[in-house]
């Protein structure tokens, strides 16, 4: 996967990890992927439906010892 | 315009008061339409505050100014981010305190009854849950039933009342909330008594509670009388306190009953379930006020927050008890069943100590309301 971009929101809690996720989205491209890393259990749902109604893909998702790593590509 | 704190009393108050109020609920939409704060002259607004972050204008038209306006999110960040952006907007508005989260653990104590010499008996209503849980107290000792994991509200409750904490009991193995019966009955050095059918599985000691026993409360002896009342559970237990009253467990509530598939069992316990409401439940004297362990919608609140109804009022009103038909009544209870509580199979492995997970866990495994009763 081509990631463009990794945003560190770990340790951060609601609602940081969305408003620097849509901040770090509006810095790249349509198209592009962006990586997100955050350690708040409710952004997995916050982000999937973030994502949903602004138009972007959530590609992928993967927990890693309480880090929740999330695959967004612009849309 | 300033943002004030509301906590989770403050709306529980509201809700018994049947007060208004407009709740700007700002977290996701399936989490809204899941579970939310419940109240009869309560109006909603689902906007999700990731949706809000470039402006509050879209919504303002949408917030009536006569009324008071609560942002609730799920821990309460979202909500005071939200409240601050409405006040800047000019509006005057209050965010909920601990979000979901804490209104999820609130426990409101109603007294619903004196008890003879004296004793008194008090149901723990956890509003944003529906979990009833009880204390009865009789000459400076108490008995605690079907408590939740919040259990200092107990034991401080119980010393503001001048009682020791002597008995706990669970009318069953819950599978929609943590019990705090284990840790009180440490904590306090009384006896926690189990249904052994429920406790087959359990990791630590426990004293068996057999239906037909009497167990004694203070000197004046409240009388709690244990009934073997399976269905909902193969160990579902009732207990009549003082002659008085029913504490139902999660075998009746006020407008529904029990369901008999937490246990992945409904088509074994169906047949104990109909045996329970059906003929163990009316060799019992009408009068007794039924103490459920649940209630499922707000509408089954009593004007003074409690829930409680008399057992003859049930057996005409509460549609589960009017089912003539065997098949029908199988049929009912065992197909079409409301989703089962979050994370209910954890919850059951924690209340038999196989897990111990922490605080934070807990409380999310426990979000959402509990439908543990089927109409």
């Amino acid at each position: 996967m081509d990631v463009v971009k990794v945003l560190d929101a770990k340790g951060l809690a609601c609602p940081m990890p969305i408003v620097k996720t849509k901040k770090a989205i509006n810095e790249i491209n349509a198209g592009e992927i962006l990586e997100v890393h955050t350690t708040d259990k409710g952004a997995k749902n916050d982000l999937t439906a973030w994502a949903k109604s602004g138009g972007h893909e959530l590609l992928n998702y993967e927990e890693e010892s309480d880090v929740f790593k999330f695959w967004i590509k612009k849309g | 315009m300033t943002v004030n704190s509301m906590s989770s009393k403050e709306i529980a108050k509201k809700v018994f008061n049947n007060e208004e109020l407009f709740i700007l609920d700002v977290r996701n939409e399936t989490d809204f339409q899941d579970w939310k704060i419940e109240g009869h002259n309560f109006d909603y607004l689902n906007v999700p505050y990731f949706d809000l972050l470039d402006g509050v204008e879209e919504i303002m038209d949408k917030i009536p100014s006569n009324k008071e306006v609560l942002v609730v999110c799920a821990k309460e960040g979202s909500s005071i981010m939200i409240a601050e952006m409405l006040s800047d907007a000019g509006l005057t508005v209050s965010y909920l305190n601990g979000g979901m989260k804490e209104w999820s653990e609130y426990l409101e104590p109603v007294k619903v009854g004196s008890l003879k010499d004296g004793g008194e008996i008090y149901q723990f209503v956890r509003i944003g849950k529906g979990c009833l849980s009880y204390m009865v107290i009789s000459n400076g000792e108490a008995a605690i039933i079907d408590s939740t994991r919040m259990t200092d509200v107990y034991l401080e409750f119980a010393e503001s009342k001048g009682a020791k904490i002597t008995h706990v009991f669970d009318t069953h193995l819950h599978a929609d909330h943590i019990s705090g019966g284990r840790v009180i009955a440490e904590k306090t050095n009384a006896t926690y008594f189990l249904p052994p059918k429920d406790a087959t599985e359990v990791t630590f000691n426990y004293t068996p509670l057999e239906g037909g026993k009497n167990v004694m409360i203070g000197d004046t002896s409240i009388n709690i009388h244990a009934i073997h009342s399976p269905g909902h559970t193969i160990g579902s237990t009732s207990f009549v306190v003082d002659e008085k009253f029913l504490l139902s467990g999660d075998i009746l509530f006020i407008d529904s009953i029990g369901r008999p598939d937490l246990a992945g069992m409904a088509e074994d316990w169906v047949g104990d379930l109909r045996e329970s409401l059906y003929k163990r439940y009316r060799e019992l004297s009408e009068e007794l006020i039924v103490l459920p362990a649940h209630f499922m919608i707000i509408d089954e609140l009593n004007q003074d927050g409690s829930v409680s109804e008399k057992l003859g009022t049930l057996f005409s009103n509460n549609h589960g008890l009017n089912i003539d038909d065997e098949n029908e009544f199988r049929k009912i209870v065992t197909e079409n069943l409301p989703p089962q509580p979050n994370a209910y199979q954890e919850i059951r492995e924690t209340n038999m100590g196989k897990i111990t997970p922490n605080v934070e866990k807990q409380r999310e495994m426990e979000i959402g309301p509990n439908r543990c009763a089927v109409r």
